[in-house]
């Protein structure tokens, strides 16, 4: 009893203590656990279309199915999808997400009107899209308007480690220097909101190539 | 006469600056109140490029300054500290799969943006093409961590360049949204 009463505490310690639960999940101190936290981005082609490209915002990590139906978007949060086609790590278009009132509203890809940190949302020159947010144990709904598809919502979290056999391997002195064959994965079982766009490549550059990075941004 | 004159005059000034102000009131009635506020400044707390970059490679103390450095001033601020990150995990490395020493590997992960082919495949890597994308289905930590400890022939440390986790524990979709039901 008492052993595994020290185990716990150590896990938990290994968890709390550990900085940062990959691949992005609780990541800095200042977002952890937060409804701002960006656990993971993609970025891939279209299966249904070989002419589109999908970006995923995955934030708010490891819901357990028991607090899924109450997690939520927080209506004081922009998403914002940066897009480089030039080369320059700086933003030339961003397609921005915020939920009001049970639907996520979309705007762009459009020019941002300032690099940097600091945004406002283009809801007065951007092409506006919207979906219906699905609800835990609602059927998907997904809206396709102006040639690109839309959806969000709780979704199981794609990503995948033996995270806590990592934190494992960089705690010094405690004889554990290698993996377990096999892993166990420390994401199984949860879920994250998930913010979903594919739209044509075209509309997003001319190149062979685009770099893409996701920001959360907190009104203020 | 000249007494009724002013009287109308007066009226009529009377009735267009109440006429004009209702009609001011019911513009605010009609565009103020309806429709969502999209107003406001909104400042950045978080952003991610590649997988696990924040994680793995800056410090404690950096990790919020990190997510706040707009990537084109990444490399400057955090590339020499990446690489210091990178000998403290392999103090061994010398190259990687990649051919990349550690300043030419750091230097592209310090700026933290994510590679999207818009003419082919889109893989973080399998086994073929590399860093053209991000699938779901793409084992990202085991790459990662064979381009930190694999060495150049993918085979050093063979107990920690793969997490031995492979997949997800959802199917993903063949259709939008691809990402699987919660759990």
């Amino acid at each position: 009893m008492k052993k595994s009463k020290i185990l716990i505490g150590a896990a938990v310690l290994t968890i709390a203590g550990f900085f940062a639960i990959a691949a992005d999940h609780i990541d800095a101190p200042a977002v952890a656990g937060g409804t701002s936290d960006i656990t993971d981005i993609y970025a891939f082609q279209s299966q249904e279309n070989n002419n589109n490209i999908v970006f995923v915002a995955n934030v708010q990590g490891l819901i357990s199915p028991a607090d899924t139906d109450a997690a939520a978007f927080d209506e004081n949060v922009l998403v914002e999808f940066n897009i480089d086609n030039d080369g320059d790590a700086v933003a030339d278009l961003v397609i921005q997400a915020t939920p009001r009132d049970g639907k996520m509203y979309f705007f762009g890809p459009i020019a941002p009107s300032q690099s940097g940190l600091n945004s406002t949302i283009l809801s007065s020159t951007a092409i506006m899209n919207t979906v219906d947010i699905t609800s835990y144990s609602a059927s998907t709904i997904v809206e396709s308007n102006n040639g690109m598809n839309f959806f969000a919502g709780p979704r199981d979290d794609p990503f995948f480690m033996d995270f806590f056999r990592y934190g494992d391997i960089l705690t010094p002195d405690n004889g554990i220097s290698s993996f377990n064959d096999p892993g166990t994965d420390s994401f199984a079982g949860t879920n994250v909101m998930s913010i979903v766009v594919e739209l044509p490549k075209a509309m997003v550059g001319s190149g062979d190539s685009v770099n893409i990075w996701v920001e959360s941004k907190r009104k203020q | 006469m000249k007494f009724n004159n002013i009287k109308l005059a007066a009226i009529a000034l009377l009735v267009s600056l109440s006429a004009y102000n209702c009609n001011n009131d019911d513009d605010n009635n009609v565009t103020g109140p309806t429709g969502p506020n999209f107003t406001g400044t909104y400042a950045q707390e978080d952003q991610m490029g590649r997988p696990a970059i924040n994680t793995v490679f800056v410090d404690m103390a950096d990790k919020n300054a990190f997510n706040t450095t707009i990537p084109s001033n990444q490399g400057a601020a955090f590339q020499s500290k990446f690489e210091a990150r990178l000998l403290a995990l392999n103090p061994g490395y010398t190259t990687n799969a990649l051919t990349w020493d550690a300043p030419t590997f750091t230097g592209a992960l310090a700026t933290d943006v994510l590679t999207v082919s818009l003419t082919g495949t889109t893989t973080f890597f399998d086994g073929t093409n590399v860093l053209t994308g991000r699938a779901l289905a793409d084992d990202v930590i085991s790459t990662e961590l064979l381009l930190i400890f694999g060495g150049p022939m993918g085979t050093d440390n063979p107990g920690l360049s793969d997490d031995n986790v492979d997949g997800n524990d959802k199917t993903f979709l063949s259709s939008f949204p691809y990402l699987a039901t919660p759990h």
